[in-house]
């Protein structure tokens, strides 16, 4: 209806019009001021951008709708975690050992979604273009909820089992949470351009998939529906973000054939420095979800080999990109990855907010038949020492410090590309000062770059330097701010004890106690000990 | 249409009581479409493109739908999306024209 009837009626904007509209028509050119001026970070790294406008959104997203469908998204991500809170849901887990996946996730990603909201927020200011400014923005607000849904999803866990209590904290202090925290601050470190490869790109479009999708649908199997909803709300976004990420690749590589090169050091650094990081969710996957769901190998072939390297590359390759170097080498490493990188946490479970145990004899089975080039022949017996050694009363603790990897800083555990049997390291010199690493990638990302990466905060060389609370072990561990219960063996943890009391009480029996009682002693824990 | 035009692109949706119309509705409108079943998720793949359509999820679902509710549904995708207005969705890869 109009009030007018001489002029017809507004026919209501496509959703073309609208993104456009709102993208474009609240852009203006400064005139107080010269364009780098108002957008000093978008020369230094030799991107040339001729034409921002050609920047687009395929999801053509506007506000109206994004808050709309975001507020419907937290709506059903909260009922769902009202529900299993006040229903004791915590009980109907597969098994309390798969919470430490749960204590990785708080420590390792959460606080990385919300570095992502501060860079985005940040460049949703300083890009030249409303385009990307937008779809940073959008972004921006995406980080922050999905920080958000995290701790709220996981706060209810942490009123039960430890190792969650102190995230944060843990997240800037202990050894292996820096692996994830170091790849993210060698993103926001970057220049803007790099840091959308890195994010948006690698991590976004290559490997996002490689954490959500299969880990998600492992909670979804193992009894813990918070982490499944809160993963897959948070994955509709990464969708978008997707989209984001590869916008964002095809418009650098479109703008001028001089991107090229710039471009493709990028993706050949930052699928590594992904990939790297992504060596923890190999782990979770294979050895930490109590009933498993798909192998790293699996997700790794169908995610990344099929989609990524069948599918998006040869797109790429129309600009003159190629796959990333290093590709062939992760390929390959698919067999080893989980294995290696379970055992070394095995070892070193006593430091970290994370307990372990040796994989049940079901669970190696389930290892040999996804595994079956790797397993039999070269972790099943490495596996069998170690249980030998625990049930000798001599559960195996690694008795020193990692030499690290200058670059992704994991301890040196990777094998050369092809032979399983040998460690690799290389080395390089700079300023007189020797730097180790663990693979050709990584050394050729700190030759690149040598400046930035002898500055990297070494958690194994700041326990020497006396960075770290003190001397000893007990010192370190005080210092990462852990309580008891946090870290070590599995099998008779506090969490483990509870857990076999909290069913007790559950199964309501008479016998309840005594059941209890038995099932710790099958466990090789007595109660006494257990009650400590 | 060249050779790598048959590429799979796919769509990883929630599998929801909510979702039932919208996937019944990729699965009438793509004919060689793959399923599979992870727990709480299901993969939608299909050689080189795949497209949604807002009339057929509506004839499905007895209530209008907007294609962006489509972002409500979606865990992740495979493949370019090179189309996305009013009345569809369609997921592609190859290189894209633009304007």
């Amino acid at each position: 209806m109009t009030t007018n009837p001489t002029k017809p009626a507004a026919k209501k904007l496509s959703m073309q019009q609208r993104y456009s509209a709102l993208t474009r028509d609240i852009d203006w050119t400064p005139s107080y001021v010269s364009e780098e001026e108002m957008y000093p970070h978008t020369s230094y790294e030799g991107i040339k951008i001729h034409d921002w406008s050609k920047w687009d959104d395929p999801f053509r997203l506007t506000v109206d709708a994004y808050y709309r469908y975001q507020a419907e998204k937290d709506k059903r991500l909260y009922a769902v975690l009202d529900g299993f809170a006040q229903g004791q849901g915590h009980l109907t887990l597969s098994d309390p050992a798969y919470l430490n996946a749960m204590k990785i996730f708080i420590g390792g990603v959460t606080p990385l979604e919300y570095q992502a909201n501060r860079h985005f927020a940040y460049l949703s200011r300083h890009f030249n273009g409303p385009g990307p400014r937008f779809a940073a923005l959008c972004q921006s607000v995406d980080e922050i909820r999905h920080a958000q849904t995290e701790i709220h999803t996981l706060s209810n866990y942490n009123k039960y089992y430890s190792g969650m209590h102190n995230f944060a904290k843990m997240h800037d202090r202990v050894w292996y949470l820096s692996v994830p925290k170091s790849y993210f601050d060698d993103a926001l470190s970057a220049g803007p351009f790099e840091f959308l490869i890195a994010i948006g790109f690698s991590f976004e479009y290559l490997l996002t998939n490689l954490l959500f999708v299969p880990f998600m649908s492992g909670a979804s199997f193992n009894g813990d529906l918070p982490t499944m909803t809160f993963g897959f709300s948070a994955q509709s976004d990464e969708s978008r973000h997707m989209t984001l990420g590869l916008e964002a690749i095809k418009f650098l590589l479109e703008q001028d054939e001089a991107n090229v090169p710039i471009v493709q050091e990028w993706v050949d650094k930052w699928f590594w420095r992904g990939y790297r990081v992504t060596a923890i969710i190999a782990m979770m996957l294979d050895y930490m979800l109590p009933r498993p769901v798909m192998s790293w190998k699996e997700s790794f072939e169908l995610y990344f080999e099929q989609q990524m390297l069948g599918g998006l590359f040869p797109d790429l390759a129309y600009y003159g990109i190629r796959p990333p170097a290093g590709v062939e080498q992760a390929i390959w490493e698919k067999d080893h990855l989980s294995h290696l990188v379970y055992n070394t946490f095995y070892q070193f479970s006593h430091a970290a907010n994370i307990t372990t145990s040796v994989p049940t004899q079901d669970h190696q089975q389930w290892l040999a038949a996804a595994y079956p080039d790797s397993f039999d022949a070269v972790y099943r017996p490495k596996w069998d020492k170690l249980e030998k050694m625990d049930a000798a009363g001599n559960r195996f603790f690694y008795p020193g410090l990692p030499q690290l990897c200058q670059v992704c800083q994991i301890p040196m555990v990777f094998p050369e590309h092809g032979q399983g049997d040998k460690i690799c390291e290389r080395h390089s010199d700079f300023n007189g000062e020797h730097f180790n690493f663990c693979s050709d990638h990584c050394k050729w990302i700190f030759d690149r770059e040598p400046e930035k990466y002898v500055q990297a905060w070494m958690p194994v060389h700041q326990i020497y330097q006396g960075a770290c609370g003190g001397p000893t072990i007990p010192d370190v561990l005080a210092w990462y701010g852990y309580a008891e219960g946090d870290s070590g063996e599995m099998v008779g943890n506090v969490d483990h004890v509870n857990w076999k009391k909290w069913h007790a009480q559950v199964d309501d029996s008479l016998a309840g106690r005594e059941q209890m009682e038995a099932s710790l002693a099958a466990d090789g824990v007595g109660v006494k000990e257990a009650a400590k | 249409m060249t050779a790598t035009d048959t590429r799979p692109v796919s769509v990883d949706i929630q599998e929801t009581e909510d979702n039932r119309a919208l996937i019944e509705a990729i699965e009438a409108d793509n004919e060689e479409l793959t399923i599979n079943h992870i727990p709480g998720l299901v993969k939608l793949q299909a050689p080189g493109r795949l497209v949604i359509n807002r009339a057929s999820v509506e004839e499905r679902l007895g209530r209008t739908w907007e294609t962006h509710e489509f972002q409500m549904a979606i865990v992740t995708l495979a493949g370019n999306i090179s189309e996305w207005d009013e009345d569809r969705i369609v997921l592609s890869w190859g290189h894209l024209a633009r304007d």
